[in-house]
């Protein structure tokens, strides 16, 4: 009933491979983009663009990242917090050496900086595999949580080691430092996040995309059949940590303000990721949102429920949500292993066949 | 029937902002219950809740207009405290006190846009002393800069004078906060001629064999430590494990409470920390706690805090912003001040020895002046000594001066370069 397929005939190649086959779907799609750019930006308010929507887009880039070299490559990745880390760290520098640089390219420059850094502790993904990859990248979440720390070279030799962005604009509007709205950070961060979402969509579904899956279901099969695992494997470095260290640059310049590697962009952050990741569903786009809004916006609302209308104590409450979301991660896996994509996927099969499933 | 119920406490829930009641003074407070930092939070915590609900029960609130409290937890973690100041900062809030250096840096900037002050006591940015530049932002009556440079002051007191040739080593919590001693002892360390070697001990810093182990290579005359949390009381007994003479042993303010010393038990004893305001119950304040507050089944937490060093302190900031904003209702003529006027208390703030004895704590803290070029107060501390066999803590000196020449010339260059990158022009604002 919700998804009305007769009639619904595609009569070209390009109709029947496009992102979203489904009319409903498509629908969808549009009236959502539609609805997060001509009407958020004048229904949300401040604490809710600052607080909930903002990380919630941040960490959907992040998730996209590791899900492209984790979920398509097969690669696993224990540095997203240090490569999060470099793109602040490159960020804040390009920042303060080049005032007059759109903020903009400072974020895209920052994460080609971080990919390069992803490419390089990426190495070692040629030689080793699985789990002792994952020792590999955290190698790398140390070593550059450690450089940024103890470089002053980092941090401008500021005597606390605390980065800070300065206010930055985008066509007149600050969008960085304490003057910007919360409506222009909003807007920052979507733009990034619906042009990073088209990226990874349609480079999994093309030439790279194919290589990266090659790979992860069998390497030797793949280089058998002509893929290079030495390019498949490096690009997915990089596209990787391009997306992670966008996630890095917009953390630190538009939602923190300041930052300082070691608390901001510990192991933990790293894991979160992760998390985020394998509950959305590896090897989906629209896992890594679905994991980011659990792991980010679900804490959220669940204090805001406890305190604010139960009223609740605020300890008491933080110790029932660490609980309460471990819980539901457990539940979640256990009744839906591949995340929740998966379970979204088995809901729109059914959707299509009702009212008659048989 | 399930969605539907599940998408009414979504649509409850997403009207977050609580409505704004008429006529009360907003204190938020911004705790940490939960999480590795608990153990120094909650007590702060309980002291400063009480202490606002004292003046609550006792007096009617200040100058006859109730106090609202809110608290939010943020854990120590500055994203948390970012949270938790966007759901305040839309109901008026007073002041504000993050009890973290961390999410202080966060809202230095955030404060200044919106007109809020911000009270850091004895920790967050040192170079908030120049309240030309930093207009709402307040760290009286002391600061780490202050600190150190009293630790060292009393160290060359028992050195007749000279610390040359002597080896210092810093002990610190890898953050924002432990490292902001540091340039002021390496300065020191240049005009005083001691040898400063500083260690870092990353967060949360239950893992401490590889420091306490270039402690014993390394065979300092001293160690001082700038430590929060589980790190102080690893600390500690790492140091009776190596037999580090414990006299020879000093932390800040923040690394100065019971539970930090009491796991190491015995081998505590004599280990000295700053004290920035007296501790223990032999105040007349307490009294009225008691009756107002305890009595009342009204104590904040478990309410077995009551004394502690560090309820001790949140007591104290909670005196100071109670202070504070009496002296605003004094200053405008209006019982129910705003932010902005709070600030104008707060940067007008006199505490005298008479007015804390008024307050049932005599000699409680330095009596110190604000002004606007000075939010630091006076930067007096003195220092204690455990005591493991009663479990106290002792003072064993009177109030000791920083070298504050050398410190304001460090904050002037600190805040100017503030200042250039966000583009502030230095001025009072009253």
């Amino acid at each position: 009933m919700i998804y009305r397929e007769a009639g619904d005939f595609k009569t070209s190649y390009g109709a029947d491979n496009q992102t979203f086959p489904i009319k409903g779907d498509r629908f969808a799609y549009y009236l959502v983009l539609a609805f997060a750019f001509l009407v958020m930006p004048f229904i949300i308010n401040d604490y809710w663009a600052n607080a909930i929507v903002v990380p919630f887009l941040i960490y959907a880039i992040a998730a996209l990242g590791l899900n492209i070299l984790l979920g398509y490559c097969g690669q696993l990745s224990l540095g997203t917090g240090a490569f999060m880390a470099c793109g602040a760290y490159a960020c804040y520098k390009l920042m303060v050496a080049f005032p007059g640089l759109n903020i903009v390219f400072v974020i895209v420059l920052a994460g080609l900086v971080t990919a390069g850094v992803g490419v390089l502790f990426g190495l070692p993904s040629l030689r080793i595999k699985g789990f002792y990859l994952a020792v590999a990248t955290l190698a790398a979440q140390f070593f550059l949580i450690w450089l940024f720390t103890r470089t002053p070279w980092f941090y401008n030799y500021s005597p606390t080691g605390m980065i800070s962005a300065p206010t930055r604009t985008v066509l007149g509007y600050p969008v960085t430092g304490p003057q910007a709205s919360a409506v222009s950070i909003y807007l920052l961060c979507l733009v990034f996040v619906v042009a990073l979402a088209w990226l990874a969509r349609n480079m999994t579904r093309g030439t790279l995309g194919r290589k990266w899956m090659a790979i992860r279901d069998m390497d030797i099969a793949a280089e058998i059949i002509g893929v290079n695992p030495l390019m498949a494997k490096l690009s997915a470095f990089a596209v990787s940590s391009f997306f992670v260290g966008i996630a890095g640059a917009l953390f630190f310049a538009a939602y923190l303000g300041a930052a300082e590697a070691g608390e901001a962009f510990g192991i933990d952050k790293s894991f979160l990721v992760l998390f985020m990741v394998i509950v959305g569903g590896l090897g989906s786009v629209l896992g890594s949102f679905l994991g980011a809004a659990f792991l980010i916006v679900g804490p959220v609302l669940l204090k805001l429920l406890l305190v604010n209308q139960l009223g609740w104590s605020s300890d008491l409450a933080a110790h029932l949500e660490i609980m309460i979301i471990g819980a539901m991660i457990i539940i979640f896996l256990i009744m839906e292993p591949h995340g929740l994509a998966a379970l979204w996927r088995t809901i729109k099969e059914k959707l299509r066949l009702w009212p008659f499933p048989h | 029937m399930k969605m539907t119920r599940l998408a009414a406490v979504l649509a409850v829930t997403m009207t977050a902002a609580a409505p704004a009641l008429a006529d009360t003074l907003h204190f938020p407070m911004l705790n940490y219950r939960t999480g590795p930092f608990a153990p120094g939070g909650i007590p702060f915590a309980d002291g400063y809740q009480d202490y606002l609900t004292l003046i609550n029960e006792r007096d009617g609130g200040i100058g006859g207009v109730p106090i609202r409290m809110t608290e939010c937890e943020t854990a120590y973690n500055t994203e948390r405290g970012v949270e938790c100041y966007q759901s305040i900062r839309g109901d008026n809030p007073l002041i504000i006190q993050p009890l973290s250096t961390g999410i202080t840096y966060q809202l230095i900037p955030r404060t200044m846009e919106d007109r809020v002050p911000m009270h850091t006591m004895g920790y967050g940015r040192t170079s908030a002393v120049n309240g030309e530049v930093f207009n709402w932002t307040f760290n009286y009556p002391g600061t780490y800069w202050d600190g150190a440079s009293v630790i060292i002051n009393y160290l060359l007191d028992e050195n007749d004078g000279s610390l040359d040739g002597k080896k210092i080593v810093l002990l610190y919590h890898n953050s924002a906060y432990g490292r902001e001693p540091i340039p002021t002892l390496t300065r020191l360390s240049e005009r005083l001629g001691y040898q400063f070697i500083p260690i870092a001990v990353d967060s949360p810093g239950q893992e401490q064999g590889n420091q306490w182990l270039q402690i014993r290579r390394e065979r300092p005359d001293y160690v001082l430590m700038w430590g929060w949390g589980v790190m102080n009381s690893v600390a500690v007994q790492e140091a009776a494990n190596i037999r580090f003479n414990m006299n020879n042993f000093i932390g800040v303010w923040w690394s100065g409470s019971e539970q930090d010393v009491m796991p190491a038990g015995a081998g505590a004893h004599g280990y000295r920390s700053l004290a920035m305001h007296g501790t223990g119950r032999d105040y007349p304040i307490y009294d009225d706690i008691q009756q107002y507050v305890v009595d009342r089944g009204r104590a904040a937490g478990q309410g077995d805090q009551i004394g502690t060093v560090l309820y001790s302190r949140g007591m104290y900031a909670a005196m100071l912003a109670v202070e504070a904003a009496r002296t605003a209702q004094e200053i405008h003529g209006v019982a129910n001040i705003t932010s902005e006027m709070m600030r104008d208390g707060m940067a007008n703030l006199s505490i005298t020895e008479e007015r804390m004895a008024e307050l049932g704590l005599p000699g409680f803290g330095p009596a110190f002046e604000v002004t606007c070029q000075n939010h630091g107060g006076s930067g007096a501390a003195m220092i204690q000594e455990w005591d493991a066999n009663n479990r106290t803590w002792n003072l064993i000196t009177d109030w000791i001066m920083p070298d504050r020449e050398m410190i304001m010339e460090m904050v002037m260059e600190d805040s100017l370069a503030f200042a250039a990158e966000s583009n502030i022009t230095p001025g009072c604002l009253n």
